[in-house]
């Protein structure tokens, strides 16, 4: 087949493979990290050992999320190198500059404290080891900021002009605070911090159904639901405001994000698209479902739009995004997503309210419970989601209305591209599949609650005992 | 104004090359433990081996993302060119980092922990494999066009020179690994080390001995750089000091002591990496590209190194906390939470 033998087509399946497999372990660690904060400061006030306990559960699927995201990241970084050296080159200056930031200033400071925050314990004191979680949390959340500051900067380039092929940066706080920074760094954090309150949530909701731990597991519920509480509607509005610095700046992306082929003039009111089937060849949809005039509230909270929105047959076919089922529907899956978890929140606020989510009558909340079950997931389908839309959307631009995709690309023999690519769909695949299995491990073996709280005597000595090795508790005809 | 233009890419030179020394000194030992992991007898033993990395590995490993990332913000020609000539050796190196990054953490909760120690293992070893290649063919210098950019072919990077470079460099880390590995353990385990220790210094010794001689034989404008005043008094004085080194070094390892094996190691590593330097500069490929054509633009060299510039005490900081919390010895029987 033809893409096989085409190195364009190759280097970007891989990049979006390898970044889409990336992207699902961060979230975790960057969102459970400002969870971890919050449950050891309430152990620092109120030295309830449970909230200690919780620190110990979580941490282990914390560090799991941390290792693979880590093994995961390296080739994304490489990659520019390897498959996207023109394009490296030509926006080394900025784009460059910004990766170098983040590996020393964010990434460094999460893995250099790390080891203390898993392995500290005993080691240093609870105020230290606070410490380390909060700069654990603090990294993981600048590397939001600079990673989302280098790709928002690709989608509107700020800050210089291209001069023979290369983007000379003139000023280089614009760029960093260029046109999309400020709110894609919101919806970003907004997303893993929502992805992974539901994925705690859902945990815990898995051991109350359980009747494992209720009373213990219903604490890290409410802690989670308190917050989700200010997440989950915020994040919709960031969604939202995301959506207008689409409009405004990317209107091809934004075309085909409503699968939108005629243009709408101002003035007027026009219909949103609710469902459709894109029909590229011919430009049109074939088939479309409608909310008559609902285009102009979405937009501007009124009837009639007062600038025009243009349509897809604007451009010429290679100046827009191609793929736009895709986008659409992405586009669709997200913003779901977003509506129901506000809803399984509000649902939650409302027994709550009522006095059912009490310890002891949590367990009966049999409905509940499986509903947050079903919705841990759901955050990560809808980053993924609102990752496609982006940047399949920005196409074919890789550097907006600035570099072409096609132009971006090493030259490297396709033959290469496919066999690193196959290698990474083998490895990954055998990653999450057995990340699961691990998971799904760790999850079942459930907190140790018979662990000795640091500090508890009232004195603290710093402990010069060694590093401790795993043993092997397995029985011992297993151990062969 | 002409002074800046080439003070600044020198300045990044020398950054670049503090971090490559600083990820290859820190994961270094990281990877020479994986390798030598796989000679590891027992079950107890790389346990222990991997606990004594547990607490480290990931920070070890950030330096390569924070050189690569100064490579690719001070020298955007470099990174382009370097790593598309490199495509196989640097996936080798990826998917090696890749392998042994999960068995970290597969292995502590897998009840199949044969599995794992080799995919540590191998995976450390393919990684140095890959990184051995990689040095030794830029190097050996990258083809490239009038533009700078990769000219060559998918397989230019492997002849007998990158192997006998990357095989010495698989030594090299093999015996920092063990040289930490003294300085970590303690009983049988320590002694093993002891003696891996005193072959790899060997066989390291006798591959940058080779790698000296192979360089300037087989590229002239190196010999012409080495062989002229003043750069040959620095160059004898390499080899002077090597040999001091490696003598204090073995010394050392044969009156088993702790700490000094890893101090000479690293003291041996950082001679490497001044001759190392001195060779490649002015280029960043040598002969072919010099750091002022790869060099971004100023501003973006002053950006940089104002942001990370002031960062680096601070990161090498809190590198050595690290360490300092998890200092002494690795010991097993413990229960591990």
């Amino acid at each position: 087949m033809d893409i096989f033998s085409n190195t364009v087509a190759l280097s970007r399946m891989q990049f979006a493979f390898t970044a889409i497999f990336h992207m699902l372990w961060p979230v975790l660690t960057t969102g459970m990290s400002i969870y971890l904060v919050i449950i050891e400061g309430l152990w620092l006030k109120t030295r309830d050992p449970d909230y200690y306990h919780h620190i110990r559960f979580w941490s282990k699927l914390y560090i799991l999320n941390f290792g693979i995201g880590v093994a995961t990241g390296l080739p994304l970084e490489f990659q520019f190198g390897t498959n996207w050296g023109p394009l490296s080159e030509a926006v080394g200056d900025f784009f460059g500059s910004v990766l170098g930031f983040e590996a020393s200033m964010a990434f460094m400071l999460e893995a250099g404290f790390l080891g203390i925050m898993i392995f500290g314990w005993g080691r240093v004191a609870p105020p230290i080891h606070y410490i380390a979680t909060i700069m654990v949390a603090f990294g993981a959340n600048l590397s939001i900021f600079w990673i989302l500051s280098a790709n928002s900067w690709l989608q509107t380039p700020a800050g210089g002009a291209m001069v023979n092929g290369k983007f000379v940066v003139s000023d280089y706080f614009q760029a960093i605070l260029n046109p999309f920074m400020v709110k894609s760094v919101a919806h970003m954090f907004l997303a893993t911090l929502e992805t992974s309150l539901f994925m705690i949530g859902g945990i815990s909701a898995w051991y109350i159904l359980k009747d494992r731990h209720t009373a213990f597991f219903s604490r890290s519920l409410k802690i989670i639901l308190a917050t989700t509480i200010a997440v989950a509607p915020i994040q919709i509005y960031a969604g939202h405001l995301s959506a207008e610095q689409v409009a405004y700046y990317q209107p091809t992306k934004l075309a085909a994000m409503e699968s939108k082929w005629e243009s709408s003039p101002a003035g007027q009111p026009a219909d949103w698209s609710l469902l459709a089937i894109p029909d590229e060849a011919n430009n049109r949809n074939s088939w479309e479902l409608t909310i008559p005039n609902g285009l102009g509230y979405i937009l501007e909270f009124r009837k009639n739009l007062s600038v025009p929105v243009p349509g897809l047959n604007e451009w010429e076919r290679q100046d827009r995004p191609k793929m736009v089922g895709l986008i659409y529907y992405s586009f669709r899956v997200m913003i779901a997503i977003g509506f129901f978890l506000a809803a399984v929140m509000l649902w939650n606020v409302i027994e709550w309210y009522r006095g059912n989510l009490s310890p002891d009558k949590i367990g009966a909340q049999k409905w509940l419970m499986r509903l947050w079950m079903f919705s841990a997931p759901l955050g990560y389908i809808a980053i993924e989601a609102g990752w496609v839309v982006r940047c399949v959307g920005r196409q074919p631009w890789v550097l907006y209305d600035r570099i072409r995709t096609v132009d971006g690309v090493s030259n490297v023999p396709p033959n290469n591209v496919l066999t690193s690519l196959i290698f990474f769909m083998v490895v990954y695949s055998i990653l999450f599949v057995t990340t699961l299995y691990f998971g799904s491990r760790i999850i079942g073996e459930g907190p140790n609650l018979e662990l000795p709280i640091p500090g508890n005597d009232g004195l603290f000595v710093i402990n010069p005992e060694p590093a401790e090795s795993v043993p092997d508790r397995r029985p011992i005809e297993a151990q062969q | 104004m002409d002074a800046l233009l080439h003070f600044l890419p020198q300045v990044w030179f020398v950054i670049l090359g503090l971090f490559l020394f600083l990820y290859v000194m820190l994961d270094g030992f990281d990877l020479g433990v994986g390798i030598l992991s796989l000679t590891s007898s027992d079950e107890e033993r790389r346990g222990l081996l991997m606990t004594s990395l547990g607490n480290i590995w990931d920070a070890n490993e950030t330096w390569l993302v924070v050189m690569a990332g100064a490579l690719f913000g001070a020298f955007p020609l470099a990174y382009n060119t370097i790593l598309t000539a490199l495509y196989i050796p640097i996936f080798m190196m990826i998917f090696g980092l890749v392998f042994r990054a999960v068995a970290f953490e597969f292995r502590e909760h897998s009840t199949n922990k044969l599995f794992w120690n080799y995919a540590f293992g191998l995976g450390s070893f393919l990684a140095a494999l890959g990184q051995g290649f990689a040095l030794g063919s830029t190097i050996e210098g990258i083809t490239v066009d009038a533009a700078g950019h990769f000219a060559g072919t998918t397989w230019d990077w492997l002849d007998w020179r990158s192997i006998l470079v990357a095989l010495t460099l698989i030594q090299g880390y093999v015996l920092i690994g063990s040289t930490y590995l003294i300085l970590k353990t303690e009983g049988e385990l320590q002694k093993t080390h002891y003696r891996t220790a005193k072959i790899a210094t060997i066989t390291t010794f006798i591959g940058a001995v080779l790698i000296t001689i192979v360089t300037p034989v087989f590229y002239e404008t190196t010999r012409v750089r080495l062989f002229s005043a003043p750069m040959i008094y620095i160059f004898a004085a390499i080899p002077v000091l090597g040999l001091l080194l490696v003598y204090l070094l073995i010394r050392s390892i044969d009156k088993q002591e702790e700490v000094t094996p890893f101090v000479w190691t690293i003291l041996l590593f950082f001679l490497s990496f001044i001759g190392l330097g001195l060779i490649i500069f002015p280029y960043v490929i040598p002969t072919q590209i010099t750091i002022y054509q790869a060099a971004a633009s100023p501003s973006a060299l002053v950006f940089m190194l104002t942001f990370i510039g002031v960062l680096i005490p601070i990161m090498i900081f809190y590198n050595i906390y690290n360490y300092v919390v998890f200092r002494g010895k690795v010991v097993t029987g413990a229960e591990y939470k």
